[in-house]
């Protein structure tokens, strides 16, 4: 498996609209009275001609139309998005090609479109199968078309994927497992299960919202971790769960250190360039608006580029490579880095994870245990203590 | 060389905001010291705390020229002493330098523990004392009952007592009268030997160290050689002079006369208050009665909030002894706290003084440990030691027994409060001496251990009087004491900056109500922390912080790693400010705000 680093690359466009904003959601995401679809089309393209040239000679492994709710693009702009990729690069044989979709009915209406674009892989934002807790989060949709959306998914899309949000105030054990049964009984290959979290900004943090208590959100991870193991979609991230094989394999470019290139508002890329032995950092411009108008007069939403130093490089793949069950492995980190994995470590702080039963180092690589990985916070900060290593 | 029947030399004693310093005031202006203009109130009060805090903290002295009804002028000397008991020898000096007092009580108040704690240092020093009933001029003013007052509690003759507004400047004349007419003229002989009684000094930018003196016998010159008796230095003399509150250089200082002198000295620990200035060429066969050096009676450590700023606060303490050598410090290391300094002082006020000038004139974010005295502990192979550090408190197996310091404390109270005060004095061990009423006020005279006192005592006392106490104390003596010291261990480990002495009655209540509280204030971790207070090695109070259950960030931010980055810089950032207890990490500002609480 090559998985050198650069090669292959995943590709992340961000589509920045939703119909209504989730009151717990800060991801860049905004209501648009009206939409010039033509205009954002071009502007996604030119953005990512812009990047072809620098990227030449890579082979793509992932798209991933993310948002926001891509699920309201035209379906042309993700079709047209996708032969550019193919044009500019090579597409993996097995490429996947993720799209984000919200569960109403005029969206599930596009799914045939859209897979007959190229999308081969959904993600639909189911949130609950509770119409109460549907209510409380903000959704657009009820339980019902989930379920409906859910249905039409699997049969248009060879894979798919749907989120579900818990532990929300006053969410009872007894009540989890029952949405746990249902999703398990619904799932495709991959479900990604998330802890609601108040994010600062949010009309819930200015509410000053409660989440489970602490002690309950624990039991609930456990519950959550026991059940889709044995349903046989056990967790591979904390979050994250998959029958063998039905990883997301754009996600794990993330979370293994790989190369991804970000397009569209407030996109988020690393790009490493062996020649020049370094990874770049960059983000493009957030504001859509702002986005659109950079990109219409010089070609890219480029806010900031830069090199990473070889420090923030290590700790941000020791920081991601945790998230997965897996853990990093020696070797990739080597690969990645060239520095041997414990050498980047706060020796002091190893040792109190491993003596505390947080976290496994072998010869493979160090990974978090379950209990670990419930503390993952913590758990990076003793790893992580002091800098990683001499500089080098 | 002035007459000595022509000079009188007199200090202002008060309790409190009873008008010392308006008073003063007043005197300089009617005898023509400083122009309108110059004249700004409290005149004498230079340090800013001096001000707010109305206490002063060095004395000093101004010479008035008062032309008397008698067609004569009179050199006045006024001294304005320190006005608190930590500073009490200083006091003592202060008064040893002059022949009379003015003792001033607030005619709408009363007579208050510092009043009492004063006038008696004033009757010991021999002193002409003529009262004064200040703040006439309010309604509330008794002056008739106030004179009655002071007659019952101090036994003085009141009968002369002269009822003055120093706001308004009714009745000043009569009082400079007085002090001519009242007060003996000072004694000395010119012709013999220098002796001149070190009265206090302070660090001046400009000029170098000051000392203030009171010439006995003898003449003080510019360019001779003198000579510290008991602290063996010499020094050239540079300048001679007296305030007027400014200071105006004069050619000599004769017997009687108080002033100051400049000698090329660097730091004020060269000059011990109370020492006796003579000439090196002629020297005086015996010093002034009464030197004793300054000894610290409350300790404490002093930590810099920030680490980085260690030597910053070492510096500043530097500085500030410069200026004031009765201070002591010595570096220090906590394992909860950091690097540091244990500092001894005269008192607790001393204390609070030295924290807030650091503070505020330097800048400084500080956390001071719980008060400590000085134990002397006898060992059982007979040694003994003194020990101001709980935190160096021998084995108990080692111990024989233990001897504290106690005090002697005069509590001033309305009625309605007695009650309250009297339960907490027997709450903190304390042995009632004496309990007086007069009018609606009672006077309480307790002895207490003093380590009992340094733990917000005074606060308690003001808290349940809603402010009406007044508290002074002196220095009593040893006892023997059933006292234990109490260690508090975080993650088994003992915190120092915690552990305390206290009599073994206390020891396990205010054990546990150190673990509750720290219980409250340190955050989970991943580990469980066990809190112990403990004795020797037997544990008397335990609680325990259970593990944190989760910590994650568990939603998704696709390639967005600064997400997750902040986070991590910001907890790396925390542990700048953690302490390393075994396995777990504890946040210093829990040590930090465990320390500020109150005790209750
Ligand atoms: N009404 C009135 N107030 C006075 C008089 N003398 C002093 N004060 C006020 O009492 C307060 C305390 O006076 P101060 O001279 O600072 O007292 P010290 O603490 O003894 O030096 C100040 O607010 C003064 O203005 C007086 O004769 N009449
Ligand atoms: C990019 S978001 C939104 C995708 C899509 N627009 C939707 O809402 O269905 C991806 C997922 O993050 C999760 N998420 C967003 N905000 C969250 C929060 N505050 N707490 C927990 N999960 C959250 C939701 O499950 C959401 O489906
Ligand atoms: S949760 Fe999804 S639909 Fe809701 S505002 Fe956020 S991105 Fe839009
Ligand atoms: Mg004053």
């Amino acid at each position: 498996m090559d998985r050198s680093p650069g090669s292959p690359l995943a590709i992340y466009i961000h589509w920045p609209f939703c119909l209504s904003k989730c009151p717990y959601c800060d991801f860049n995401s905004h209501v648009a009275e009206s939409m010039d679809h033509a205009r954002w089309r071009a502007a996604l393209l030119a953005e990512l001609d812009h990047f072809a040239a620098e990227l030449e000679g890579r082979t793509v492994g992932s798209v991933f139309f993310g948002g926001g709710t891509p699920s309201l693009m035209e379906p042309e702009t993700v079709a047209a998005l996708i032969a550019a990729a193919g044009r500019s690069w090579r597409l993996a044989e097995d490429v996947e090609i993720t799209l984000e979709a919200n569960p109403t009915s005029v969206e599930a209406g596009r799914f045939g479109e859209l897979a007959a674009a190229g999308v081969t892989r959904l993600s639909l934002g189911v949130q609950s199968f509770d119409d109460r807790a549907l209510a409380f989060l903000g959704r657009g949709h009820s339980a019902g078309e989930a379920r409906a959306a859910i249905d039409l998914a699997r049969s248009h899309f060879p894979r798919f994927s749907f989120d579900l949000i818990y532990a929300l105030a006053g969410q009872t054990e007894t009540a989890w497992r029952k949405e746990l049964v249902s999703a398990l009984e619904l799932a495709g290959d991959h479900l990604s299960l998330y802890q609601l979290t108040i994010e600062p900004g949010t009309p819930f943090f200015r509410q000053d919202m409660a989440v489970a208590a602490e002690d309950t959100a624990a039991d609930l991870y456990a519950i959550t971790r026991e059940t889709t193991e044995k349903a046989g979609l056990p967790a591979y991230e904390v979050s994250n769960h998959a029958r063998p094989g039905g990883e997301s394999r754009h996600n794990l470019a993330y979370w293994r250190g790989g190369d991804y290139l970000g397009l569209g508002p407030g996109a988020h890329g690393r790009l490493t360039f062996k020649e020049e032995g370094a990874t770049h950092a960059l983000h493009q411009i957030s504001t859509p608006a702002r986005w659109l108008d950079a990109v219409e007069r010089r070609g890219h939403g480029t806010a900031k580029r830069r090199a990473l130093e070889a420090e923030t490089r290590r700790e941000e793949i020791l920081m991601m490579g945790l998230l997965l069950t897996a853990g990093l492995g020696r070797k990739r980190f080597r690969d990645l880095t060239g520095r041997g994995l414990e050498d980047c470590l706060d020796r002091a702080g190893l040792r109190r994870m491993v003596e505390g039963g947080f976290v496994e180092v072998d010869e493979r690589g160090i990974r978090a245990t379950r209990e670990g990985m419930l503390r993952l916070n913590g758990v990076l900060a003793a790893l992580l203590a002091s800098a990683t290593g001499r500089p080098g | 060389m002035t007459d000595l029947s022509h000079i009188r030399n007199f200090a202002i004693i008060a309790h409190i905001d009873h008008g010392k310093s308006t008073l003063a005031d007043r005197l300089i202006q009617v005898c023509g010291g400083l122009t309108r203009r110059e004249m700004k109130e409290q005149v004498l009060d230079t340090m800013d705390i001096e001000r707010e805090r109305g206490i002063t903290i060095k004395a000093q002295t101004v010479r008035l020229n008062y032309t008397a009804k008698d067609g004569v002028t009179y050199q006045l000397n006024l001294v304005d002493t320190p006005g608190h008991v930590d500073f009490a020898y200083e006091v003592s000096r202060s008064l040893a330098s002059c022949e009379g007092s003015l003792l001033v009580v607030d005619a709408s108040q009363g007579v208050e523990a510092q009043t009492l704690a004063n006038v008696y240092q004033a009757i010991d020093a021999n002193h002409e004392i003529v009262p004064v009933l200040n703040k006439i001029d309010l309604p509330a003013a008794e002056p008739e009952r106030i004179s009655r007052q002071i007659e019952e509690v101090i036994g003085i003759d009141a009968g002369g007592a002269l009822a003055i507004s120093a706001k308004t400047g009714e009745g000043i004349e009569a009082v400079l009268e007085a002090l001519v007419e009242r007060l003996p003229p000072p004694a000395g002989d010119g012709d013999a030997p220098l002796k001149a009684l070190l009265v206090d000094s302070w660090y001046d930018p400009y000029l170098g160290v000051m000392v203030l003196v009171r010439v006995k016998d003898g003449v003080l010159k510019k360019g001779m050689k003198v000579r510290m008796m008991a602290g063996g230095t010499t020094h050239q003399v540079e300048q001679v002079g007296v305030f007027t509150p400014k200071p105006v250089r004069v050619d000599q200082l004769g017997p009687g006369e108080m002033g100051y002198i400049t000698a090329a000295i660097k730091t004020v620990a060269e000059t011990n208050v109370g020492d006796t200035i003579t000439d090196e060429k002629r020297r005086a066969a015996r010093a002034l009665p009464g030197f004793k050096p300054s000894q610290p009676v409350v300790f404490c450590s002093l930590f810099p909030t920030d680490s980085s700023d260690f030597d910053n606060l070492r510096e500043s303490l530097a500085r500030l002894r410069l200026n004031d050598s009765s201070f002591h410090f010595e570096a220090e290391t906590s394992a909860a706290l950091g690097f540091g300094f244990r500092c001894g002082f005269l008192g607790l006020l001393h204390l609070e003084i030295i924290q807030e000038r650091l503070e505020r004139e330097f800048g400084l974010d500080l956390i001071t440990t719980a008060p400590s005295v000085i134990y002397k502990i006898h060992q059982i192979d007979g040694s003994e030691i003194t020990l101001h550090n709980p935190a160096d408190m021998p084995d108990p197996v080692k111990i024989a027994s233990i001897d504290e310091p106690w005090i002697k404390a005069t509590i001033m109270v309305p009625d309605e409060y007695l009650g309250a005060i009297l339960s907490i004095c027997t709450e903190r061990r304390g042995e009632q001496v004496e309990l007086t009423y007069a009018g609606n006020r009672a006077m309480a005279v307790y002895r207490l251990p003093l380590n009992e006192v340094v733990f917000d005592f005074y606060d308690r006392l003001k808290s349940v009087s809603k402010g009406y106490a007044s508290f002074d104390y002196e220095i009593d003596d040893y006892r023997q004491g059933n006292l234990t010291k109490v260690s508090i261990l975080v993650n088994n480990e003992p915190v120092d900056a915690l552990s305390f002495v206290t009599h073994a009655n206390h020891a396990e209540s205010r054990g546990r109500a150190i673990c509750e509280r720290l219980k409250k204030l340190i955050p989970r971790q991943m580990f469980k922390i066990p809190i112990q207070a403990a004795i020797g090695g037997k544990v008397v109070a335990r609680e325990t912080i259970s593990a944190m259950r989760k910590d994650v960030t568990a939603k998704c931010y696709g390639g967005d790693v600064s997400r997750k980055r902040k986070l991590l810089d910001k907890q790396k950032k925390g542990k700048k400010k953690m302490r390393q207890f075994g396995r777990v990490e504890i946040p210093q500002s829990a040590f930090i705000a465990a320390l500020r609480m109150d005790d209750d």
